[in-house]
């Protein structure tokens, strides 16, 4: 079965109730047409929009009606399930039942029940949100009343209005028609959609924008059509038909999805487009994930294997029966029994009759209870991988989440991870390092010297911690304290450095909401020199201004430095607000202006010229000019009031600004005023890059204060506050690499171009290099800090500008206008537009910002590594950071070759891959050519790194290239592949994973790595701040990357090797209570009969001996947690299955068939040529099975803790007690075995305890105590000598050191190879002489197998 | 002060279960637990071993096959199933005093009472005396519920059915005179079976139960005559029935006839010459099976059984071998020879 089918399966049985509804739904709708018109409901005769969903949700699955067989009918689509119940209904076969029917339905009734009652639990906890969520109250538009009404959400419905307010959620998604916002917008927190945190705007729909008064349903006439639902949260496509014939495009932009927060705006009007299960935020919702881990794909097999062996077996039996029959002939046996009819049935229909009874008596070989007890523990592993407090982030309060629930074993068999670098191996905090201006770098050493601190800070921190960490347990509450009181006087002592992690802490509560503005972030140390050069162009510009000279008299270096930094504050999409209402805008308007709509307004516009502030005269003209080209759209509203409401909205805004903002013409002792508030205004970005320029602009007080659709205002040193009219954005998007703003510039008056973007885009555009000598300096120089400041590791961008002339502009706008007016193709004319303002640019400079590395990550690659696992970095971010990154997290090591794949071509990429094959070859034998062991594993350890970039990528992702290319990178020790595309993560993904068959984990923080979370084996998330999409498509979220060692070498190995034991155990037990059996047959005339009661039969698994399992399963640790982490070879183990192999199901059937014989047979010994009665015999065997299991389960477990003992001494007295109980509760029922006071009799022989002390340590003796002793003794010395060994070879001294303290813990056992001699002694002393003097890296395999278990002789 | 308003609500919770250090022991197979361990296990069961071995030692057993297939033995004429009510006689001899108190078997090889169909071949209302089952006996019968004249059968099914009829008289041979050894059924059944399990109808005569049923084919009288002697032990709680009843284990086996406890012969059975009387109803070559009568005494550990002893003993030795050689291998390794 591939795993995709298995997959889909999976998932269609999980989620098939939850979305039939939605999929019936959907269906019926196909048949319609594809758009979705909606009407107003202010109509008041019927209902208009009668097809489409309401706004009730029901996530369940089921009603009282339908839960009985709609969750059969779910838990009948488990292929286990449906069999066992076909066993139960066989019983009720009268020539082939084994057991009482009734009886016989227990199990499967049990567990099917069990499980029913967990979904109805679940699903009632749905109902209960769903009836909390459904009597929400929001406002709608009754037309009866002509008011707005309180309604409930469930209510609502398609084509209702809705009012709106401030901080309300939204019920269904909406289209936008009115906001009480003065530029007609709506700012939505989308964090319960995305996670995002920072805001979002939301445009009235065009029609309406230029409305003046409140909206009035009553008026609206226009049918909406738009797209069908769909999950798809960034499209909305649709056109809004108005009575005059007149059609408006609706974009993404005009619709509020349901579930978001309106912030920032007091109230807003809008039409329901799609309501309850219809809406974007439920189609996108699909519960948890559902995968089958490797380990249960392997115990599928094994499962299979259990199925054969019970058709063998029943066939065995069956011939052997008939056999016996026909012995018989004629004659007939006085203990024949016939059939009813009274004839003899002839051998060969008894053979097949016997056939079904065995497979009933049988069927315990398959694990019925196995497949729920994986699920308990699985359920119980997940809990405590919850719990961990080493996974737990105390700055973001968060936890791991574990969103797929059954694969945690996986964890533990990782092989490969892909890593994305932003926001996973770094912090995603950008902090401005350095710039560059005009070819001058700045090289900023305070500033590095204060990031240099909060490293320090944090690791001394660190040190406290841990200090206070080791101590025992007992004193953990005092040392606790003292470690408080530490680190309080170190903050106080240092008090100046704002920022150990504590303070961070502190500051990331206090500005919980907005992101990207930690203290490292924001308080960054400005150059003095370049502070200087800022204060002193900006006082000469002051100066020219007082003076009406022109600007352009300035130095062009200096105008380039301001230029700078205004392209610094301007040039990004931060939002302003302020610090008292975190989520509610600052707002502040010297003119009230829409951007540019049209040529006329444009010119209009552009006549006189004004300078910094405008006047209320002025924005009305424009409001004019606005009114009268939208008048085909303001008809239809009513505009009486328009005028009177927005004057008093005026006025309401400059009496609030007063205090503030009336200085106009600025002034010191304004600015001073200013100054006061400035250090709290909150940037909100919506990328940390941005964030970060702002604030260092702001560092050079060039600080952004406001910013509003049509204008960004900008205070400088001198010169107050500058407001610059913002004529267009032309956003950030990642073919571009860039994003640009059109502004106004007050003093020039020019129309200027900032651009901002990667430095690879940037320099294309400049203009071309014979314009002038200073640019071309300009430009070498800023060229050669880019690639110092790429081997820093900083992210660079480059900032541009241009000055265009009216006319270019005019030309540009109408071209512009029409691209965005256009209905198909918008996005690429408007891509296209674009590219026709970004060229010629003039260089300004550059910056370099530093992504930090997240805490420990790198001391957790190397122990990731060291546990085996390769690393490949896939990084969207240029070639030189992600090297430079990537030595700094140690992936790449300095002493290490690299192999660089950069290829222009197909051809020159073919070339290049042979090359280094053949190069990787060559060092694959100097180094290593006495490893031939080596070979066999997937994994080629050279001391090799590779690196690729997105274009070579591409060319190596090529069908015919892609088996070279994995061969090249399987030999390198780390790949780091840059300029990828996500699409280019997943192939590299799934590439490896389904080429060299491995298991892969892929982690990353943000919505480009989406695509390869999904297609690994296990998908990790970083819950970081971009957002939570890498979290919503992960199986595991975790808060930062460090805890990615834990949940690997610690969780992922317990669990693991939890889970695989548990299994084997499982099979090992069923087949040896099954052999008991099958021994019989041989006793019986193979006639199906069973010493052991049916009782005991049918319970024994699912009630005696299943709880001690199930705490074995969930709490054993096989290695603490501690030495996992000191010795992250341990992994390996995982890695190469080596607690699960598919011979150890063999050695486990073996065992299990030798474990019965002795059960069987020192009993049948003990009472043969006695009067034993069939059932007096049989009570000793099922009590020495228990006790064998029980105590097979006790050597298998490494640690006991009370639970266990619990457990173990539950499960004997509940044996006891039931079968007491059961022997003495009815002398004649239970036929055919009648046990009365069968099991009080044994009880009272004393050959029975006799019996129960001999055949267990017989059945267990054997194959556990010497072997394990002997070879424990052996490798005790041979290990600590082997460690020793490797250690001094080894600079890891401190190994040898913690395995001989540690030695009791780390059962040290050796590979196979050393057990398999464990009797002859010399071949130990050859065989560890080899690794004495075998390569460094033998000698670490051999120090691995030493510490790695055997596990062949465990025969579990 | 700021630092306790953190907001935790996600803080895991710190007790030693979900943080996964719940104090635990760590079972050690170091040698120096193991090698005195194996040693004192090995002793144990070598003295186990040795007490089962005395014990079963001074179980003495006769076992006398009385299946009659060679030509020679005195049970031979009666193998002809054509022959009724036959009788016939062995005679033996005891070399020394059998002790009491000597437990008289009677046993069956290859006869497979375990067999499944026949085991639920029973109704277990009827036997304990429900009147209901008299008339429609329990499917479970099937096909000894009724005769050919559609009349129930009681006790129905195959076990009662099949119930073994031979029956034994032992005499003590004096001076050619015959002193015949008395014999007690009682309590020869598991006390359970006879006192709860098994009733019979409170009707008396118990024959009148019995009204419109019949007996079971192969039986020579109906269950309410199976004990002519004593009118207590009829019906369901007839000893032998009971005995028979509780089926055996596994196909050889013997079940408890009757037991020698009175008059001379409570200290055992003196030394000198027997006969044993033999009444061959119960035909067994059809199958290849064997009949045999079996004089044992039993200890507390029940009856002779050298296996337990020798399976303790060989287990405890092993135990020791291997201790010696970890012990060896141990100073082996720990005091190595070089460095």
């Amino acid at each position: 079965m591939t795993r995709e089918s298995r997959d889909t399966e999976i998932t269609k049985a999980a989620g098939a109730g939850a979305t039939a509804a939605v999929r019936g739904r959907k269906k019926r709708k196909n048949k319609e047409n594809k758009t979705r018109t909606v009407r107003a409901n202010t109509l008041l005769n019927d209902h208009p929009n009668p097809h489409y969903a309401n706004n009730k949700i029901k996530t369940t699955k089921y009603t009282l009606l339908s839960f009985l067989p709609k969750n059969l009918f779910e838990q009948f689509h488990r292929f286990a399930n449906v069999y066992f119940v076909f066993i139960a209904l066989l019983n009720f076969v009268p020539v082939v039942n084994a057991f009482q029917p009734e009886l016989a339905l227990a199990p499967v009734v049990f567990i099917l029940s069990v499980t029913a009652i967990k979904d109805l639990w679940e699903d009632y906890r749905r109902h209960r949100s769903d009836t909390e969520i459904n009597h929400m109250d929001c406002l709608v538009y009754s037309s009866m009343e002509r008011r707005y009404v309180e309604k409930y959400w469930k209510e609502v419905q398609v084509g209702d209005f809705i009012r709106l307010r401030c901080n309300e959620i939204l019920p269904a998604d909406v289209l936008l028609l009115s906001s009480s916002d003065p530029d007609r917008l709506c700012h939505i927190e989308t964090a319960t959609l995305d996670g995002e945190t920072n805001l979002k705007q939301r445009q009235v729909v065009r029609s309406f924008l230029d409305l003046d008064c409140e909206f009035d349903p009553f008026k609206y006439h226009s049918v909406i059509e738009c797209e069908k639902p769909n999950n798809d949260l960034n499209r909305f496509r649709g056109y809004i038909v108005h009575r005059s014939g007149r059609r408006d495009v609706l974009c993404k932009e005009n619709l509020l999805l349901r579930g978001c927060t309106i912030r920032n705006t007091e109230e807003a009007v809008g039409i329901v487009i799609y309501a309850g299960h219809e809406t974007k935020a439920m189609l996108n919702n699909n519960g948890p994930r559902y995968k089958r881990s490797k380990l249960e794909r392997q115990m599928n097999v094994d499962v299979f294997w259990c199925v054969i062996i019970l058709l063998v077996i029943c066939s065995f039996a069956a011939v052997g029966h008939g056999l016996w029959m026909f012995q018989y002939g004629d004659k007939r046996p006085v203990f024949d029994v016939l059939s009813p009819q009274g004839t003899n049935l002839s051998p060969i229909m008894s053979a097949i009759y016997l056939f079904l009874t065995l497979i009933i008596v049988f069927q315990v070989l398959i694990p019925i209870s196995l497949f729920v007890s994986i699920e308990i523990v699985k359920i119980c592993q997940v809990y405590l991988i919850h719990q961990d407090m080493d996974l737990y982030d105390e700055e973001t309060d968060s936890h791991l989440q574990c969103r797929a629930l059954n694969i945690t074993e996986d964890l533990g068999q990782m092989q490969y991870i892909f890593s994305d670098k932003t926001g996973t191996l770094t912090e995603n905090k950008m902090v401005f390092r350095r710039c560059t201006v005009a070819g001058v770098e700045y090289s900023h050493d305070a500033n590095a010297r204060r990031l240099a601190m909060y490293q320090e800070m944090d690791s001394e921190e660190e040190e406290c911690m841990s200090h206070g960490g080791t101590l025992p347990r007992r004193e953990s509450v005092t040392s606790h304290q003292s470690a408080r009181v530490v680190l309080r006087s170190q903050s106080t002592k240092s008090h100046r450095r704002t920022g150990s992690r504590a303070e961070a802490k502190r500051a990331s509560i206090l500005s919980k909401h907005t992101a990207f503005s930690s203290p490292m972030e924001k308080d960054i140390t400005p150059d003095p020199q370049l502070l200087y050069k800022v204060n002193e162009c900006s006082s000469q510009m002051d100066f020219m201004r007082f003076h009406s000279q022109p600007m352009s008299q300035l130095s062009s270096d200096l105008s380039d430095i301001i230029d700078f930094f205004i392209a610094l504050t301007i040039c990004n999409t931060v939002v302003v607000s302020s610090p008292n209402q975190p989520r509610h805008k600052v707002r502040m308007r010297f003119e009230l202006k829409s951007p540019v709509k049209t040529i006329e307004d444009f010119i209009k516009r552009f006549t006189p010229s004004r300078l910094t502030s405008g006047s209320n005269s002025s924005s009305s003209s424009s409001l004019i000019t606005n009114r009268s080209s939208n008048k085909g759209c303001s008809s239809l509203l009513s505009s009486p009031s328009a005028e009177s409401t927005l004057t008093k909205l005026h006025e309401e805004q400059s009496s609030h600004l007063e205090p503030t903002f009336s200085p106009v013409p600025p002034c010191y002792d304004g600015k001073a005023s200013w100054n006061l508030e400035e250090g709290e205004l909150r940037y909100e970005a919506e990328s940390p890059d941005e964030a970060a320029l702002v604030y260092a602009a702001r560092a050079y007080k060039c600080s952004l204060v406001g910013r509003l659709p049509d204008q960004v205002t900008v205070e400088l040193p001198h010169l107050g506050k500058l407001s610059f009219e913002l004529l267009h954005t032309l956003g950030f998007d990642s073919t571009r690499k860039r994003m640009s703003v059109v502004v106004k510039h007050p003093l020039t008056d020019q129309i200027t171009v900032y651009t901002k973007g990667a430095d690879s885009v940037i320099m294309d555009l400049l203009k071309p290099l014979d314009t002038g000598k200073r640019q071309k300096k300009i430009i070498c120089r800023t060229q050669n800090y880019l690639n110092l400041y790429a081997a820093d590791g900083l992210r660079t961008l480059c900032i541009a500008k241009k000055i265009l002339s009216k006319e270019e502009y005019a030309c540009w706008l109408q071209c512009h206008l029409e691209a965005e007016t256009a209905i198909q193709g918008r996005e690429e004319l408007l891509f296209q537009s674009a590219l026709r303002l970004e060229t010629n640019l003039q260089l300004l400079g550059a910056t370099g910002v530093e992504d930090r590395l997240q805490d420990g990550v790198p001391e957790t690659v190397a122990a990731l590594r060291r546990a085996g696992l390769q690393i490949w970095v896939l990084t969207g971010d240029k070639q030189e950071t992600a090297v430079n990154i990537a030595y700094a997290c140690k992936l790449l090591d300095p002493e290490e070759e690299m192999l660089t794949l950069n290829a222009d071509s197909q051809v020159s990429h073919v070339s290049l891959v042979c090359k280094s094959l053949g190069l990787s070859k060559k060092k694959q034998i100097n180094s290593s050519s006495s490893l031939s062991s080596h070979n066999t594993s997937p994994f080629l350890v050279h001391r090799l790194g590779l690196v690729i970039d997105g274009r070579t990528l591409a060319y190596a992702l090529d069908k015919t290239l892609e088996d070279k290319f994995l061969e090249v990178a399987r030999s390198c020790r780390s790949v780091l592949c840059c300029r990828s595309t996500p699409l280019q993560k997943s192939m590299v993904v799934k590439l490896v994973r389904n080429k060299l068959k491995v298991m892969t984990l892929a982690i990353g923080d943000g919505a480009n790595d989406v695509s390869m979370i999904q297609v690994a084996d296990v998908g990790v998330g970083i819950s970081g701040q971009e957002g939570m999409q890498a979290v919503m498509a992960s199986d595991f979220a975790l808060p930062r990357f460090r805890y990615l060692q834990k949940l690997l070498l610690v969780h992922g190995h317990w669990c693991y090797s939890r889970l695989a034991n548990m299994i084997l155990y499982f099979f090992y037990k069923n087949a040896m209570f099954v052999a008991l059996l099958f021994w019989y047959q041989f006793y019986c005339g193979f006639s199906g009969s069973a010493m052991i009661d049916q009782w005991y039969l049918i319970f024994f698994n699912l009630m005696f001996s299943a709880f001690p399992q199930l705490v074995t399963g969930t709490l054993d640790k096989d290695v603490s947690a501690e030495t996992l982490q000191r010795l992250p070879q341990l992994y390996v183990n995982g890695q190469n299955s080596e607690e699960y192999k598919p011979y150890m199901f063999w050695m486990n059937m073996i065992d299990a068939f030798y474990q019965s014989l002795v059960c069987f047979f020192i009993p049948y010994f003990a009472y043969a040529d006695s009067d034993v009665d069939l059932f007096t015999w049989g009570t000793p065997i099922t009590t020495l099975a228990l006790f064998t299991i029980l105590l097979h389960l006790g050597i298998e477990t490494k640690t006991w803790t009370w639970m266990n003992w619990l457990s173990i001494i539950f499960s004997i007295t509940l044996f006891f007690t039931v079968a007491l109980c059961y022997n003495a509760s009815c002398p004649t029922c239970f036929s055919p075995s009648n046990p009365y006071w069968t099991m009080q009799r044994q009880l009272q022989e004393p050959l029975f305890y006799l019996l129960c002390l001999i055949t267990p340590v017989t059945a267990l003796l054997p194959r556990y105590m010497p072997f394990r002793v002997l070879t424990r003794i052996i490798l005790q010395h041979r290990g600590l000598r082997g460690v020793r060994a490797s250690a001094t070879g080894v600079q890891n001294v401190d190994i040898y050191n913690s395995q001989r303290a540690k030695f009791s813990e780390v059962k040290l056992k050796l590979g196979f190879f050393c057990l398999c001699s464990s009797f002859t002694l010399n071949n130990i002393g050859t065989n560890s002489h080899r690794g004495g003097v075998g390569t460094h890296t033998h000698t670490h395999a051999h120090t691995d197998s030493v510490h790695i278990r055997a596990r062949a002789w465990r025969l579990e | 002060m700021v630092k306790e308003e953190l907001s935790t609500e996600n803080r895991p919770d710190n007790t030693a279960f979900t943080q996964q250090r719940l104090p635990a022991w760590q079972p050690i197979l170091s040698a120096g637990i193991i090698i005195p361990g194996f040693v004192l296990i090995g002793l144990a069961f070598i003295g186990i071993g040795v007490a089962l071995l005395v014990t079963s030692q001074s179980i003495q057993v006769m076992e006398i096959d009385y299946t009659g297939v060679d030509q020679g033995s005195p049970c031979f004429k009666c193998t002809d199933s054509t022959v009724s009510n036959c009788k016939c006689e062995i005679e033996f001899t005891i070399d020394k005093l059998f002790e009491g108190p000597v437990f008289f078997y009677y046993g069956l090889s290859n006869y497979f009472q375990n067999y499944r169909k026949y085991g639920a071949s029973k109704d277990a209302s009827q036997l304990s005396g429900d009147l209901d089952y008299f008339t429609s006996p329990a499917t479970e019968c099937d096909p000894y519920i009724k005769d050919n004249n559609d009349k129930p059968i009681v006790p129905c099914g195959s076990i009662a059915n099949s119930m073994f009829n031979d029956s034994f008289v032992l005499s003590r041979l004096i001076n050619g005179a015959k002193e015949v050894v008395p014999l007690d059924g009682k309590g020869i059944s598991w006390w359970t079976d006879y006192n709860v399990k098994y009733r019979n109808p409170s009707i008396t005569p118990l024959k009148n139960a019995f009204n419109g049923t019949v007996k079971p084919i192969n039986w020579p009288r109906p269950a309410y005559e199976l004990d002519t002697s004593d009118p207590a032990n009829n019906g369901f709680i007839n000893q032998d029935f009971l005995v028979w009843m509780r089926r055996a284990a596994l196909p050889n086996f013997r079940k408890l006839y009757r037991r020698i406890t009175e008059g001379n012969y409570a200290d055992g059975l003196p030394a000198g010459d027997y006969s044993l009387e033999i009444t061959y109803n119960y035909p067994v070559l059809s199958f290849d099976g064997r009949k045999k009568v079996v004089f044992s005494n039993v200890s507390w550990m029940g009856g002779k059984n050298e296996f337990l002893g020798i399976a303790y003993l060989v287990i405890g030795s092993l135990c020791v071998i291997m201790s010696i050689v970890m012990l060896i291998v141990y100073a082996k390794f720990k005091f190595p020879d070089e460095d």
